[in-house]
């Protein structure tokens, strides 16, 4: 994507902006389908997260960033229902997509993970599968039908820029592949199911600079179809791949969230001094 | 090419040629003197060869310790230590194979796998008669005792490590106290509630009877095995919108499939050679058989029992023979485990 795209639709789709108490009002035809209303995370008696509202505008890349422990990984974790494997977890609040709350009464979790696609920290192909059976695994998984199995391989395996790489060898096992193509794979598998929103949990902090470039790469060209959101503790990678940022902080209580903006702004010249520190590096 | 020499592989960690022939040298020696020792003293048999070498090796170490340091004189001290202990848990085994195989390999012709018992008395030469209806007998009760108890153990499992309800730890204390269950109150089980209620000993009552005994077996080994699953796996599937029963059995399942042919092979190990229960449940019978649900049925154990009970020369050395099979069957399953264990780690 050329970079003048990506401002003119920055400024075509308005800003989001928000801080710890109130949202400020986006325009309404921009506004893409998801969205957080006053979450907390809690696990136990620990509270993780206070008071979070976000908007994630479609086809754009949000990149969450701040120390470690300020809860960015716990809130995206929120985002598609993943936050309640861990037995002690709760929430409170609304994530609303397409206006709907995901955790209201009678929503089918299964169903929200479908649209709300999640890329890990850690590469985890399936080991007992080959790399085609990897990028077909969650159409297999959830029921769906596929037309056109080889098309579709090569389809995700090229977005996901893997293709050129494995082609020759796709029924080769998933772990023979290095670090950051079984972090592509993964990427190509999560696109198989043709997510709306694909959250990103630090996907390159295993990666050597190579890998990392290919899946910055990666990122902006799925930001042309689908809703990304990156967790990131590489400063540079937040600003090279999102279009927005959100600063969380946690000062010894929950974590929450300082500011959130245009990744421009929130570089050259955010609103509340922390975020300033922590951009440049003086902490965290 | 290039003008570059390639240089000669070597492996710089592992110990020089020259000094492992020596220690080889000096092992044989030693072994050696021991044998003196055992002709020569009241040391007498295996035990006593073992014991002096044990002697001799120590003071071997103390002399040649003299030039070491205080560390090195330590380190060969441990490691001896370390070797003699191995040995002597080897041992055991080691002479068990060796007697059941001395003592069984006369018998061994094919006339054993090939026949059964119906026109050969006990007393008859070896070259008549076998063990084929014991040998099909024990197959085909560990058969349907699979069939029955791996889908039950593997649940059990998946029921502990993935679904971890409400029940749990029920299940998993049950699992424990069944596992101490005796055989023989296994067999007693099966003989009241089926065997007696039916036409007597059959297959399928054996196989109730080492069902029971191999189902704790089956369900605490699975458990560890799904244990073994990384956490990241299941989440990975969770993600991609799959509900759980279709990540376990898609991803879960699948990644384990090695560990769960060992469990299914510990299970038919544990039971194979279970004596006791069958002598209630499944009796005994000299004829090759195939119907699991009518009459009575020969299996290995029973084969060896009966005809040590007979106690004359050649029904004890049949018995042996059948000892010998059996083993050969449990080794075999081992060596199959591992095969098929290895092919799955690509």
């Amino acid at each position: 994507m050329k970079a003048s795209t990506v401002s003119q639709r920055i400024e075509s789709e308005g800003k989001i902006m928000s801080n710890t108490s109130a949202v400020l009002e986006m325009p309404e035809q921009s506004f893409a389908g998801l969205e957080t209303r006053g979450v907390h995370a809690w696990f136990g008696n620990h509270h993780a997260l206070s008071d979070v509202s976000l908007q994630f505008p479609a086809r754009t890349v949000t990149g969450l960033i701040g120390p470690s422990g300020c809860g960015k990984s716990t809130f995206l974790r929120l985002l598609n229902r993943m936050h309640e494997f861990i037995p002690s977890a709760a929430m409170a609040g609304e994530v609303l997509l397409h206006g709907q709350d995901i955790y209201g009464e009678g929503v089918d979790a299964a169903a929200i993970r479908l649209k709300v696609g999640m890329v890990f920290q850690k590469p985890n192909p399936f080991p007992a599968m080959t790399i085609r059976e990897n990028v077909v695994s969650g159409l297999k998984l959830a029921h769906i039908k596929i037309d056109n199995e080889d098309d579709l391989v090569e389809n995700c395996l090229s977005r996901a820029g893997l293709w050129k790489e494995v082609k020759d060898r796709l029924n080769a096992s998933g772990g023979s592949l290095s670090g950051g193509q079984q972090q592509r794979l993964c990427i190509a598998r999560s696109l198989a199911v043709e997510p709306e929103v694909l959250l990103m949990d630090e996907p390159c902090s295993a990666l050597d600079p190579g890998s990392t470039l290919r899946i910055e790469e990666t990122i902006k060209e799925l930001a042309e179809k689908i809703t990304v959101v990156i967790v990131t503790h590489n400063m540079q990678q937040a600003s090279r791949v999102s279009d927005y940022c959100a600063f969380f902080l946690s000062d010894g209580g929950p974590g929450a969230l300082v500011e959130a903006d245009q990744t421009r702004k929130m570089f050259t010249n955010p609103n509340d001094s922390r975020t300033a520190d922590y951009v440049q590096g003086k902490f965290g | 090419m290039s003008g570059i020499s390639i240089p000669q592989p070597t492996r710089p960690w592992q110990r020089k040629r020259r000094e492992q022939i020596r220690s080889g040298a000096t092992f044989t020696a030693m072994a050696i003197l021991a044998f003196i020792v055992v002709l020569f003293t009241g040391f007498a048999g295996f035990d006593g060869w073992a014991i002096s070498l044990f002697i001799i090796s120590a003071i071997v170490l103390l002399i040649k310790g003299r030039k070491l340091s205080q560390k090195e004189r330590k380190n060969a001290f441990i490691q001896l230590l370390i070797a003699s202990a191995a040995t002597l848990a080897f041992l055991p085994w080691l002479s068990i194979f060796a007697s059941v195989a001395m003592k069984g390999i006369a018998g061994l012709r094919i006339n054993f796998i090939t026949s059964d018992m119906r026109t050969t008395v006990p007393d008859d030469e070896m070259n008549m008669g076998g063990a084929l209806h014991a040998i099909v007998g024990s197959f085909m009760m560990v058969i349907i005792a699979s069939i029955i108890t791996l889908p039950l153990g593997i649940l059990s499992g998946v029921y502990l490590t993935e679904i971890k309800g409400r029940f749990t730890f029920l299940v998993r204390f049950v699992v424990q106290s069944m596992s101490g269950v005796p055989s023989i109150v296994a067999g007693l089980f099966v003989f009241t509630t089926y065997v007696s209620a039916t036409h007597g000993p059959t297959a399928f009552g054996g196989a109730l009877a080492l069902g029971i005994l191999m189902l704790p077996t089956v369900a605490r080994t699975s458990e560890e095995v799904l244990k073994l699953v990384p956490d990241e796996l299941r989440s990975a599937g969770y993600a991609l919108g799959a509900r759980q029963w279709r990540t376990t059995l898609m991803v879960v399942l699948p990644t384990v499939r090695s560990g769960l042919t060992t469990v299914a092979v510990l299970g038919v190990a544990r039971v194979i050679g279970e004596t006791a229960p069958l002598l209630l449940t499944a009796g005994s019978s000299t004829a090759l058989r195939f119907n699991p649900i009518h009459g009575q049925i020969a299996s290995l154990p029973i084969y060896v029992f009966g005809l040590l009970q007979i106690g004359t020369e050649y029904a004890v050395n049949r018995a042996w023979t059948g000892a010998l099979v059996l083993m050969i069957f449990v080794f075999g399953l081992f060596i199959t485990a591992r095969k098929v264990g290895g092919k799955d780690k690509r």
